[in-house]
């Protein structure tokens, strides 16, 4: 059959709103373009001629699955430009509601927007029916995670405790206490997770990436470390702009990054854990052993592992700095204004998510720029499809649509947060 | 101290909606107008729609009333009641918030992992304008005094 063409106009389970087209000739996969065309929303203009103070704040507007994220990278990134530095508890308690943003978007993903996907079931709703213990995990690990972020950041979407040099208001060891035992739960179900995801069934597909994400001299990466990648890249986060380029594609409202002169590059949990396995806590890398290729894996499909994985670690993170924690003498950094721009990324549960900022002497913003990580996976998810397609063209149409959708959410896309839906087409001529 | 106990046996009314986003507030609206009135035995929150945050604020009571907007293309104010113990929630019921998964999924995401509450009420209200910022209409915030009264009938 040579001609064929496939139109499937709702494509659910992911975040945002967006469309695939792909165009088929004669039994040859000639087009792929992941559509995004959300309104831009112009965050960046916006924040001209705001005070430093309020750039968490206004960028955690930009997405409520990973709002931490965004005020995690806009107060790196400022206080670079103020030339101040977070450390001892506060810098801590910064991983700590980060460990929560994690768990309750990896949870998300994994039981309610993925898992049905390799279950064969249309929604989180049919899978629930046959089984319901997945689910509840999935719901009970995703509220640990908001209860984290509701402590620390005083409510659970769109935070508003961090600041710029730390918190407005930090916890006593009692509060952070129930949290604890919560999490204990959490862990257990987390290395259940790794257990059901590591037996669902994985489509034999693997791609040499560019893997790119933080690492850090001691730690899984959250806030901190240089810019690293499995081909020989490795620059401080200031030289992000120096190896990065933005583009605009009639076909995206979103913008689509590049690393200069080598193409498209893979951001999230998969260049993480590629990047930085030796870094995962032990238990972690136990999981990871007895679930997935390790320490590299290079299936995209098996990101729910590596998410998995990721999630016992943030819940091993999280009890580990709910243990030391002393509360700090300040719940803020002291900060004078000054002139100057600053650079910062962190590690969003999707991939990296860089911030840049210059301020006036007043502390007003003068410039900025935010690359998050879906802009980022852009491409590689228009690459995965071209790959991914040739030996699938004999499909019927219908399991054919799916596997691609299913291949889009490997990467947990987050279009609100580049620009809501996504309908898919595939044209066959 | 209110205990875990007593919260179970209370009546509890969820209002879900956006308040930045003109008629879609109408069931926060109505919570807060229960939260006024200070009843004994009936706690009412409000939830921007979060499915996860729905399905556990199902568990809390024996008796839930979920308000939300509706944006079904009919007239604006029209009031619709559906008792969810007994029936099934329509998929596209409530307005399009950019999620896939909204008030109805999270219901019907309940009911298979046999978690409802033992009576689970719906209310939905036609909403005229959803834009950015706008405040509640004048017609929907008289629906929502509507529904009101017909809470505190039923509750």
């Amino acid at each position: 059959m040579k001609s064929r063409t496939i139109k499937v106009d709702n494509l659910a389970r992911v975040e945002g709103e967006g469309a695939l087209r792909i165009r088929i000739e004669k039994d040859k996969v000639a087009d792929v373009k992941f559509v995004i065309f959300e309104p831009p929303r112009f965050f960046e203009a916006l924040l001209r001629g705001r005070h430093y103070s309020e750039g968490p704040d206004i960028t955690a507007r930009i997405c409520g699955i990973c709002p931490i994220a965004y005020m995690m990278s806009a107060a790196h990134a400022l206080e670079d430009a103020l030339g101040i530095q977070v450390g001892g508890p506060l810098r801590a308690l910064r991983r700590l509601i980060y460990c929560g943003e994690w768990i309750e978007s990896h949870a998300l993903h994994i039981y309610l927007l993925h898992a049905p996907d390799f279950l064969g079931y249309e929604d989180a709703i049919q899978m629930a029916k046959d089984h319901p213990a997945a689910v509840q995990r999935g719901l009970e690990l995703k509220k640990i995670g908001n209860e984290i972020v509701t402590l620390l950041g005083g409510r659970e979407i769109h935070p508003i405790n961090p600041c710029v040099g730390g918190f407005y208001k930090t916890p006593s060891k009692k509060e952070l206490r129930p949290l604890a035992e919560r999490l204990k739960w959490g862990r257990e179900a987390a290395l259940e997770t790794v257990r059901f995801a590591a037996q669902l069934p994985f489509p034999d597909f693997e791609r040499d990436y560019e893997f790119v994400a933080l690492r850090h001299p001691g730690e899984y990466p959250f806030n901190e470390g240089r810019l690293v990648s499995n081909k020989g890249l490795d620059i401080a986060v200031s030289e992000f702009d120096d190896h990065f380029a933005e583009e605009h594609a009639a076909h995206s409202t979103s913008l689509r990054a590049e690393h200069k002169g080598h193409g498209a590059y893979h951001v999230g949990p998969l260049a993480r854990y590629n990047l930085n396995f030796d870094r995962l806590s032990a238990l972690a890398q136990e999981a990871a052993r007895a679930a997935a290729p390790a320490p590299q894996c290079r299936n995209p499909f098996q990101s729910i592992i590596v998410r998995s994985v990721e999630t016992v670690w943030a819940c091993d993170e999280a009890l580990r700095i709910i243990e030391q924690y002393e509360p700090p003498d300040q719940p803020a950094v002291e900060i004078q204004p000054r002139a100057g721009t600053g650079h910062g990324c962190t590690e969003a549960p999707r991939g990296i998510l860089y911030h840049r900022y210059t301020l006036d002497e007043r502390g007003l913003i003068a410039n900025a720029k935010i690359v998050p990580p879906t802009s980022q996976n852009q491409k590689i998810i228009e690459e995965d499809l071209r790959h991914f397609l040739p030996d699938r063209l004999h499909l019927p149409i219908d399991k054919l649509t799916w596997q691609c959708e299913q291949a889009i959410r490997n990467y947990d896309p987050c279009i609100s947060c580049s620009c809501h839906f996504l309908r898919l087409h595939i044209d066959r001529e | 101290m209110t205990t875990a106990a007593d919260e179970k046996t209370s009546t509890l009314i969820i209002g879900v909606g956006n308040g930045w986003r003109g008629d879609d507030a109408v069931g926060l609206v109505v919570a807060r107008r229960i939260q006024e009135k200070r009843l004994p035995h009936v706690r009412a929150i409000e939830q921007d729609g979060n499915p996860s945050a729905l399905i556990h604020a199902l568990q809390e009571a024996h008796a839930v009333f979920v308000i939300d907007a509706l944006q079904a293309g009919a007239s604006p104010g029209r009031i619709v009641r559906l008792d969810a113990s007994r029936e099934p929630i329509a998929r596209d019921f409530g307005p399009s918030r950019g999620h896939s998964f909204g008030v109805a999924q999270a219901i019907e995401t309940a009911r298979a992992l046999n978690q409802l509450p033992e009576r689970l009420i719906v209310y939905g209200i036609e909403g005229k304008n959803f834009a950015l910022g706008a405040p509640v209409s004048f017609e929907i915030e008289q629906a929502a005094e509507a529904v009101l009264d017909r809470l505190l009938q039923e509750i």
